[in-house]
């Protein structure tokens, strides 16, 4: 594969269970992630941004191997890792990682930080005693730490030192394609700035490829290359980062967007004020999902689900207004 | 008529735990103005809603105690007041929202049965007049159909209209303060939009005083007058919002907004602030936040700096400053 494409998802769904009625006479079921499309690049950042319950995380979780989709595939490298067998898809785990947004819960609070971060190494068979000790060493002077940290425990860290440690551990096998779900949503903004600054940083070192899933619009614009916004389950739009922030087709990326406050007094405005919450993944509105929300809805957009158009280089819409129903 | 509605004075909260005495605040001085919106930023632990608490004297004690300091409001010292006094000044004058509006709601109850006890406990008018009451409310802050949503239990309920729920409440016995902790920190961003434009709207047409806590900067530019600014326990800068964003004095208050990603420009790093928030058992002496300061010299290791006004309205508190 010479085009750079280093993880193509296809099609991806992912349904979970959600109970069954009286009787188990009506299956229910949350339709967390409902036809997901992308390509990661080497070495760049794509941004998946979206509000809560809009299946990014899913996402995350269906390309680490952490659920199984329901239907789509994903091709790392060219390879369809959904076709291979346990040993083979053991390997294929390494080179692709993911570090989780909660640092606290993802640390086993009992395990010496040399243990936790050389423990992937000692699953995949890479390295054994010193050698794992001299690995550890380096990944965590990598990642900002000093080799006494080794024989800490978790607890004896701070949240951004533990999400230092996390990335440590996600990296130490050497993976390709980094999954970063929400990495600095629970820590304040002068420890984000650290954290987001270390994980360019190592892309800029090493040509990591990530996957960067936030919330937070101001935050995937500093990382991303390209950014995809997701919402009920599809992405909506995707683009390259400049050309999505200055020119922002979906209404309801504009309405993302417009809802986010500046920090900047001098520029005050009013907040877009997009009607109601965001529906159920359970009840998803028939025709385009956003349309109950959406002020420029058409009589089209309530029956027909648009489809992914271009419409500038690179730059995808599933909007009717922008010929997504032809 | 005097212009401050609040006046902290030398405030000191101490807790009292098995690891050593936290020092939450320290000689925090703080004045709320009638009708403005206050905002107050810090990161966590730095102790604003511990601020946020003590005006209510809703700080567990123990392990908690307010060691010094005096709070007036109009005038009257609240920490002074006996206990049934000051049941009575919480909910009619001063009122609080807090950050998850799911804990602040009883699950057993409907919407509509918590709403009405409230009305009726602050106002003395009949369940049906309390029923009507809570219509008002709800349609005031933009709920659609009012009357479905007191029928409903507050788990039917989305976070947002959670908390408009909440701000109807708070604001049914038309307080003159009102304190939010961070409502709308566990929201998404098109939903914290609408929680934000009905509390601004309603608290700007009736005068009410709101002491706004975030730690979002962009929030306190969209909706605060004024602004302070909290670290490890002591206020840094207070200031107008405007000269706060534009001319900001603080090393902290610099730091802060210089790390903070921006919508509209794109930046190859963030600048970021060395080292961590200390902990405040044993926090470091002089000013507080020396430790992670580029200008520190020997008397911020030695002495706290004492506040000097550097702008109409705007008071910073640091050695580099003079």
């Amino acid at each position: 594969m010479s085009d750079g494409v280093v993880i193509r998802a296809v099609g991806l769904k992912k349904y979970f269970s959600a109970g069954s009625g009286l009787w188990g006479r009506r299956k229910v079921f949350v339709k967390a992630v409902d036809g997901v499309s992308f390509e990661g690049r080497q070495g760049e950042t794509l941004g998946l941004v979206g509000e809560s319950g809009c299946g990014k995380s899913t996402v995350g979780m269906l390309l680490s191997g952490l659920h199984r989709p329901e239907a789509g595939r994903v091709f790392y490298r060219g390879q369809d890792i959904m076709k291979l067998d346990g040993r083979e898809r053991r390997r294929m785990r390494r080179n692709i990682q993911v570090v989780f947004q909660d640092p606290q819960s993802s640390l086993d609070p009992r395990m010496l930080i040399k243990k936790a971060v050389g423990f992937p190494l000692e699953v995949n068979r890479l390295a054994r005693g010193a050698e794992v000790t001299r690995r550890v060493e380096a990944m965590l002077a990598e990642v900002g730490l000093r080799p006494e940290h080794m024989y800490r425990y978790p607890h004896e860290f701070s949240g951004g030192q533990r999400q230092r440690i996390n990335i440590a551990r996600a990296l130490i096998t050497g993976p390709q394609f980094v999954v970063l779900d929400e990495p600095t949503s629970a820590l304040d903004v002068s420890v984000q700035a650290q954290i987001l600054n270390l994980i360019k940083d190592l892309q800029r070192r090493r040509g990591y490829s990530y996957l960067f899933i936030s919330h937070d619009l101001s935050v995937i614009r500093h990382v991303s290359h390209r950014v995809a916004v997701m919402y009920l389950g599809r992405i909506v739009e995707s683009a390259p980062r400049r050309q999505l922030f200055s020119a922002p087709r979906h209404p309801y990326t504009r309405a993302l967007m417009a809802a986010v406050p500046t920090p900047d007094p001098t520029r005050r405005r009013p907040l877009a004020l997009l009607p109601g919450d965001v529906p159920s993944p359970v009840h998803i509105p028939p025709g385009c999902r956003f349309h109950p929300r959406c002020s420029e809805a058409l009589d089209v957009c309530r029956h027909v689900e648009p489809t992914e158009v271009p419409v500038g280089s690179d730059h995808w819409v599933a909007c009717h207004l922008w010929g997504g129903g032809a | 008529m005097d212009t401050d509605l609040l006046r902290i004075q030398d405030l000191s909260v101490r807790f009292f735990t098995y690891q050593g005495v936290v020092r939450a605040l320290e000689g925090v001085w703080l004045s709320v103005r009638r009708g403005e919106i206050l905002g107050l930023v810090g990161e966590t632990g730095c102790g604003k809603s511990v601020l946020a608490r003590s005006i209510l004297r809703l700080i567990a004690d123990p392990p908690g105690k307010i060691s010094g300091g005096r709070i007036l409001f109009k005038g009257r010292d609240l920490l002074a007041l006996p206990m049934k006094e000051m049941r009575r000044i919480r909910g009619n004058d001063i009122s609080m929202i807090f950050q998850e509006p799911m804990t602040s709601l009883n699950p057993v109850f409907t919407v509509g049965n918590q709403m009405e006890e409230v009305v009726r406990l602050h106002q003395k008018v009949s369940r049906k007049a309390a029923r009507r009451i809570c219509v008002e409310m709800l349609t005031q802050v933009r709920m659609p159909d009012a009357e479905a949503v007191l029928r409903k239990y507050p788990h039917e309920l989305s976070g947002g209209m959670r908390q408009r729920v909440m701000i109807a409440l708070e604001l049914s016995c038309r307080p003159d303060l009102l304190i939010a902790d961070e409502p709308t920190t566990a929201l998404d961003v098109t939903v914290q939009a609408q929680v934000l434009h009905i509390l601004s709207d309603l608290t700007r047409a009736r005068e009410t005083s709101v002491l706004f806590i975030t730690h979002d900067l962009g929030v306190v530019a969209h909706l605060c007058d004024r602004v302070a600014v909290m670290y490890a326990g002591k206020i840094v800068e207070t200031a107008p919002v405007e000269a706060l964003f534009q001319s900001p004095r603080h090393p902290y208050t610099r730091g802060l907004l210089a790390a903070v990603p921006s919508l509209d420009e794109d930046r190859e790093f963030l600048a970021s602030i060395p080292g961590v928030v200390p902990g405040l058992i044993d926090p470091p002496g002089g000013c507080r936040f020396h430790p992670r300061c580029d200008g520190a010299g020997e008397p911020c290791r030695r002495m706290e700096p004492a506040g000097v006004e550097v702008g109409e309205d705007h008071w910073v508190f640091c050695h580099g400053i003079r």
